[in-house]
C-alpha cells in the first residue's frame, strides 16, 4: 500500500507514481543480492539520471528538476524504502553538486554543472578526514598553491563511492585556522589519487564507503569553488540541506520496516488469532506508526520553511534526530514482531535495522544535532 | 524457428487480406509516410491488478471512475507505447494516443505522454457507458477515422476484460490490414512486418500501411516516464472528442444496446490445490506427460 502523500502539484503526484513504479521494479528486485554480495549496482545510477533524479532539487535553468525540498525528499524516502544505500548515494551525489551550484562562478556553472544535474556523471562528498569528522575545522589535507593550480596531499575518510564517483566536492587547506579551508571541484581520477579498500561496514554494502589518498594530486586553478578560505562556509551551508537529505532516508527505511512488520503481524497466528490483534503487538505496531508520521512530519516541516526561503537549520537537525532516531527504534522492533524470522537474512528486517544505525551517525552525529538544537535554545 | 509465410497465414489474421490490400492501398489511400510515420497507440485505464477488483452491482459493470480504486495504464499498452516510440526514433513522424473512457482516464493519458508522445485524444461520452468490444471498436474506429493514421498499434488484450478483440475488429472496421500478436515490428518504407509468436515459434506476417498492430509483452522494454517529460506533458495537446465530434451513431454503443450481456458474476474461488505426482519409479515420465498437456514442452 503506497504512503498517502499531500504533494503540492499534479507533476509532484507524477512524479511520485513514476518513483515508486521505478522503485518497484528496479531497486527491489535487486537489493537483496548486491546487498549480500556487497557488488556495486553497475548502471543504475546511469538510469536514475536518465529519468531525471539525480538534480532533483537544482533550478531548470542549471538543468535540475526545478522540484522543491518538499518533493525532492519524499522521492528520497521512497527509494530508502527499498534501497538505503541507493538512497543515500542520491543524497550524497546532490551534496556534492551544490558548491558548484551555491559558489560556482557562472562559467564554472555553465561548464560543470548540467553533466552533474543530468548524473552523466556522479558525486561524491570529501570533508571527513580520519582525525575530523564532526570536528571539520580540524582538517589536515592541504591544497598548495602551485604555478598552474594546487598540488593536494592528504587523506580523506568516509567517502561515499570512493573509487566509483567522477568528481568529488574535496575541502582542503590552503590557509591556517577556520579561514583556511577551501572547497575543490575534483576529478574522480587522477594521477597521484588513490583509494583504500572498501570499508567493511555493518550495512550499506552495495555502494563503497573508502578512504581516499591524494598524494600530490595537481588541481587546475579553476577547480576551486568560492574564493580561497571560503571552504567551511561552502561545506557548513549544505550541511541543513544533507541532513534533510538523511531524514528523509531514515524515514523510508522506517515506513519499509513498519509496512513488512505490519504484513507479517497480519498473517501469522499464535493462540489461534492473528498476532496484529493480540494488543501487546497492536500497540507496538501502532508506536512504529507513530514515529514514522511524525519522523515524516518533522523532515516535511523544515522543508517547507526551506522552501520559503524562512531559516530552517533548528528544524534541519530536529528533522535528523528524531526521523533518525525513529528508524532506529521502528526497524528494531520491526525485527521484534517478527521474532526469529526477523533475525535472519530471509526477511528484509535485520538488513533495515543495520541500515538504520548509520542514519544516527553521518552527516552529524545525533549528538551534534543536540548541540546544534541546544544552542539554538540558548540564544 | 523462423515460419516464413506471409501468403498463407491463418485465416482471420488479416494478413492474407493485407497482401491483396496492399495493393489496393498502394494506389489508393495516400500515406503521410513522406514526413514519417503517422502512428496512433490505443491506450486504456484498467483496475490495477494488484487490487481487489469490483464490478458495480447494478449493471455489472467496472466502476471506472471510484477514486479510491487506482486506475493504471494497461501494461500491454506500455510495450504499444514503446513500440510506437521507437518506430517514431527510427523513420520520424509522431505517436498519438487515444484512449475512451470517462474524466479519469486523463491519468492515463498523462503517463502515456510522459513516456513521451507527442498528443493525445480522448474519446469521452456517458453515451459510451457499457459498450462491449464490438460498440467499442466501432467508437475508436470513428475516432480514428477522424484522426487520421498510417499505423495504429495497440496491446493484444487488456487486464480487466481481456477479450483480445478489439485490434482484429478495428482492423475490419478501418479496413486495413490486422498484424496480430507482435513480438516484433519492422517498418520499411510503407510496408511492415512482424513476427506473430505462435506455440511452435514466430511466424513473419507482411502488409502494407496503413494497417493495425497488437503486440504482446516482451515485445521490448518500456521506457520510465522522464522528470522532463512529465513536465512537458502538460504542455502537450490533448483533445477532447464526445461522440457527435466524431459522428458516432448513439444507437450503436452503450450498455442498452450492447451485444454481450454479464448475466452474473462472481469472485473467483481460490486456486484448486495442484496435481500431485507420487513417483513409483516413472515420476519423470508423468512429470513431463503433465508439461505437455499444458504445452510447456
Amino acid at each position: 500500500m503506497a504512503v498517502s502523500r499531500l504533494l503540492p502539484s499534479q507533476e509532484a503526484e507524477d512524479l511520485l507514481d513514476l518513483v515508486r513504479d521505478f522503485a518497484d521494479k528496479e531497486l527491489a528486485s535487486r537489493v537483496d543480492e548486491h546487498e549480500r554480495t556487497e557488488t556495486y549496482p553497475e548502471g543504475l545510477f546511469g538510469t536514475l539520471g536518465e529519468i531525471g533524479l539525480l538534480g532533483l532539487p537544482y533550478p531548470e535553468e542549471l538543468g535540475g528538476g526545478g522540484q522543491p525540498y518538499e518533493v525532492y525528499l519524499q522521492v528520497l524516502e521512497e527509494l530508502a524504502a527499498r534501497w538505503a544505500a541507493v538512497a543515500v548515494a542520491v543524497s550524497v551525489h546532490g551534496l556534492a553538486c551544490s558548491p558548484v551550484a551555491a559558489y560556482g562562478t557562472p562559467e564554472q556553472v555553465e561548464r560543470l554543472l548540467p553533466d552533474m544535474l543530468a548524473g552523466n556523471v556522479v558525486g561524491g562528498y570529501s570533508l571527513s578526514e580520519p582525525q575530523a569528522g564532526s570536528d571539520a575545522a580540524a582538517l589536515t589535507c592541504r591544497a598548495e598553491k602551485v604555478s598552474d593550480g594546487y598540488r593536494v596531499t592528504g587523506t580523506k575518510a568516509w567517502v561515499t563511492h570512493g573509487g566509483i564517483a567522477d568528481f568529488y566536492a574535496l575541502f582542503a587547506r590552503t590557509g591556517e585556522g577556520r579561514r583556511g579551508v577551501s572547497c575543490f571541484l575534483a576529478p574522480g581520477h587522477a594521477d597521484g589519487l588513490t583509494f583504500g579498500r572498501p570499508e567493511a561496514k555493518m550495512g550499506l554494502h552495495a555502494i563503497p564507503t573508502t578512504t581516499a589518498h591524494w598524494d600530490g594530486v595537481v588541481l587546475e586553478a579553476d577547480r576551486l569553488i568560492g574564493a580561497e578560505g571560503q571552504g567551511l562556509e561552502i561545506a557548513y551551508s549544505a550541511l541543513d540541506a544533507g541532513r534533510l537529505g538523511i531524514a528523509a532516508c531514515a524515514t523510508g527505511l522506517a515506513q519499509a520496516a513498519l509496512d513488512t512488520a505490519v504484513a507479517y503481524a497480519k498473517e501469522r497466528t499464535t493462540f489461534g488469532k492473528r498476532i496484529i490483534d493480540h494488543q501487546g503487538l497492536g500497540f507496538l505496531l501502532a508506536d512504529m506508526a507513530a514515529a514514522v508520521g511524525s519522523a515524516r512530519a518533522v523532515y516535511l516541516d523544515a522543508a517547507r520553511r526551506r522552501d520559503a526561503g524562512r531559516p530552517y537549520s533548528l528544524e534541519a537537525s530536529i528533522a535528523k534526530l528524531t526521523a533518525t532516531d525513529a528508524a532506529m527504534k521502528v526497524t528494531t522492533d520491526a525485527v521484534q514482531v517478527l521474532g526469529g524470522y526477523g533475525y535472519t537474512r530471509d526477511f528484509p528486517v535485520e538488513r533495515y535495522m543495520r541500515e538504520a544505525k548509520i542514519m544516527q551517525i553521518f552527516e552529524g552525529t545525533n549528538q551534534i544535532q543536540r548541540l546544534v538544537i541546544s544552542r539554538h535554545l540558548a540564544r | 524457428m523462423e515460419h516464413a509465410r506471409p501468403a498463407r497465414a491463418p485465416l482471420g489474421d488479416g494478413a492474407r487480406r493485407g497482401e491483396r490490400q496492399a495493393r489496393v492501398n498502394t494506389g489508393g489511400r495516400r500515406l503521410t509516410m513522406k514526413s514519417g510515420i503517422n502512428i496512433v497507440v490505443c491506450v486504456k485505464q484498467v483496475p490495477d491488478t494488484a487490487t481487489v477488483r469490483k464490478l458495480r452491482a447494478e449493471d455489472s459493470t467496472i466502476d471506472r471512475e471510484d477514486p479510491n480504486s487506482s486506475g493504471v495504464l494497461n501494461e500491454l499498452d506500455e510495450y504499444a507505447i514503446e513500440e510506437g516510440l521507437r518506430l517514431k526514433e527510427a523513420h520520424g513522424g509522431e505517436v498519438t494516443i487515444l484512449t475512451m473512457g470517462p474524466a479519469k482516464a486523463a491519468e492515463t493519458i498523462r503517463k502515456a505522454l510522459a513516456m513521451g508522445t507527442d498528443k493525445a485524444v480522448h474519446l469521452m461520452d456517458p453515451a459510451l457507458h457499457g459498450s462491449d468490444a464490438v460498440q467499442t471498436s466501432y467508437a475508436m474506429a470513428q475516432t480514428l477515422k477522424k484522426i487520421g493514421f498510417d499505423l495504429v498499434i495497440l496491446g493484444s488484450e487488456s487486464t480487466d476484460a481481456r477479450t483480445g478483440l478489439l485490434a482484429a475488429m478495428l482492423a475490419e472496421r478501418l479496413g486495413v490490414p490486422q498484424l496480430s500478436l507482435a513480438n516484433k515490428v519492422v517498418v520499411d518504407g510503407s510496408a511492415i512486418s512482424i513476427h506473430r509468436v505462435t506455440d511452435y515459434g514466430y511466424d513473419r506476417v507482411e502488409s502494407s500501411l496503413p494497417a493495425v498492430v497488437s503486440v504482446v509483452e516482451k515485445t521490448n522494454e518500456p521506457r520510465y516516464p522522464r522528470l522532463k517529460e512529465i513536465m512537458a506533458a502538460k504542455k502537450k495537446p490533448v483533445t477532447t472528442f464526445g461522440i457527435a465530434d466524431v459522428e458516432i451513431d448513439p444507437g450503436r454503443i452503450g450498455l442498452a444496446g450492447a451485444y454481450t450481456e454479464v448475466a452474473e458474476f462472481a469472485v473467483a474461488p481460490p486456486r484448486a490445490a495442484g496435481v500431485v505426482v507420487k513417483d513409483e519409479g516413472d515420476g519423470g515420465v508423468k512429470v513431463a506427460d503433465f508439461l505437455t498437456s499444458k504445452k510447456f514442452i
